[in-house]
């Protein structure tokens, strides 16, 4: 019998997953998305919103990704991506954007990570038998911005292996700053009392959640199923 | 006073000696000083101590602080990334780093980007809640301050910086163009000689306007015009 009989089932997608997130942005956010998965949150767009985007490299207010053609070669997000300037928008240099973050300004960010403990740790720049690390601005963010969500894959990819811990195994990236956290599998909470289990995959039981899961979930009373966008 | 324009990139890097730490702006590929580097890999300075956002890529037409790492130009790097981004992208920087041919120090993108700037502003040293309860933050001294953990950074000066400009003129004020803009004039406060690539023609002192200057001339050293391509870089 397979150590995971639950794992052939469907999870979410990548761009379900950060469309969630992204529901939970209040009207007029600072918005700062990490690289990779993150940056899907763009693509969801709530035209009775105004969120503006931050960039570590200094630019307030960018809009959306450049289409084939219309890239101006000295405007990238953090991904270096090229993306669009849209009206509104400012720029200023490193220094100055970092002292954006550390103030406070930046409401959410968003980011990918190895690992989250039910404490709000989270490890996400380094692997201890690899020399060095991929810092970036991550430290920074994780440390003054309002709050913290994390979108990653429930289990490990490689070897299924759970990623929401009761404390995390690698270095980690900031103590205790995760608020919410989109999985495969799910919509949680980082409480004071741990991962509290909001919105299950559909057709994935609580039961089913927590065998993927090395920490106790809180299953409220008012579970629902996932939210998809309308 | 002598004029600040130099003809070649050669030129304006040509006394650099060894074992000096130098500042390479940049952030995505934009705003990164190629053509000063380019030339100061055909120089040969070595034993240099380099200040950086990444430690090069992967793009072998584009040269960047990872060109003179490869060339065995650098023996130590600060940088916020000291890993691949992914395991397959092993620079020439991973590859000598793993094998300890090179030294390195990770320092958070903030808190780079402060120290930097504190080098250029006269700070000793200041508080920063950037790392706090990390590895980075261990055996630094912590100060509690309005309830709040903060750990102590100092400064990061250097000898030169290379930097990349929008517009220049013959005094050296500066502008840049969008995210070009990154650690250049941060890095170009906090060097003793500052030398600076420019993607317009050099204009006579009095046709930038004064509120419109990112960086002051007092800053700069050397400037120098990049010529239209393949001569120049404008990658």
């Amino acid at each position: 019998m397979p150590e995971h009989p639950k794992s052939e089932k469907p999870k979410l997608e990548r761009q379900a997953m950060c469309d969630r997130l992204a529901m939970e942005f209040q009207d007029g956010w600072i918005v700062n998305l990490g690289v990779g998965m993150p940056t899907l949150c763009s693509n969801y767009v709530d035209p009775g919103k105004t969120i503006i985007n931050h960039s570590e490299n200094g630019v307030i207010g960018y809009g959306p990704i450049a289409p084939k053609g219309q890239e101006d070669r000295h405007l990238v997000n953090a991904g270096g991506q090229f993306v669009l300037a849209q009206p509104g928008m400012a720029i200023v240099h490193h220094a100055d954007s970092f002292a954006f973050i550390r103030s406070g300004m930046v409401d959410v960010t968003v980011m990918g990570a190895y690992e989250v403990s039910e404490n709000g740790d989270f490890a996400n720049w380094r692997i201890p038998n690899r020399k060095g690390g991929g810092i970036g601005g991550a430290m920074d963010l994780a440390a003054c911005a309002q709050r913290v969500f994390i979108a990653m894959e429930h289990t490990n990819p490689r070897d299924g292996t759970p990623r929401l811990l009761k404390r995390c195994k690698l270095p980690i990236t900031a103590p205790g700053v995760v608020k919410m956290l989109v999985t495969d599998l799910g919509l949680f909470e980082v409480t004071a009392q741990g991962f509290l289990l909001r919105e299950h995959a559909p057709g994935w039981t609580p039961e089913e959640i927590q065998h993927e899961t090395e920490a106790k979930l809180i299953i409220p009373r008012d579970l629902r199923e996932f939210r998809f966008r309308d | 006073m002598k004029s600040k324009v130099y003809q070649t990139f050669d030129q304006a890097v040509s006394d650099i000696p060894n074992d000096v730490t130098i500042m390479f702006p940049g952030f995505s590929g934009i705003g990164v000083p190629r053509n000063l580097i380019a030339a100061l890999h055909r120089q040969g300075a070595k034993g240099l101590t380099g200040i950086s956002n990444n430690a090069g890529t992967l793009d072998a037409k584009a040269p960047d602080v990872g060109t003179l790492i490869e060339a065995g130009q650098v023996k130590k790097m600060y940088c916020a990334f000291t890993s691949p981004t992914h395991p397959s992208r092993v620079t020439a920087f991973v590859r000598m780093y793993n094998n300890n041919e090179i030294e390195a120090e990770t320092v958070p993108q903030g808190t780079m980007a402060e120290r930097i700037r504190a080098a250029g502003a006269g700070i000793g040293a200041f508080y920063t809640p950037t790392s706090v309860g990390t590895e980075l933050a261990e055996g630094k001294e912590h100060r509690v301050i309005n309830g709040r953990t903060y750990v102590l950074e100092y400064p990061l000066h250097a000898d030169y910086a290379f930097i990349r400009a929008w517009k220049a003129d013959t005094f050296g004020n500066l502008q840049f163009r969008l995210t070009q803009r990154n650690f250049n004039p941060i890095m170009a406060m906090a060097a003793k000689t500052t030398i600076v690539e420019v993607e317009n023609d050099v204009v006579p002192m009095g046709e930038l306007d004064p509120d419109a200057i990112h960086l002051p001339g007092v800053y700069v050293h050397r400037i120098v015009r990049i010529p239209p391509a393949p001569q120049g870089i404008w990658e």
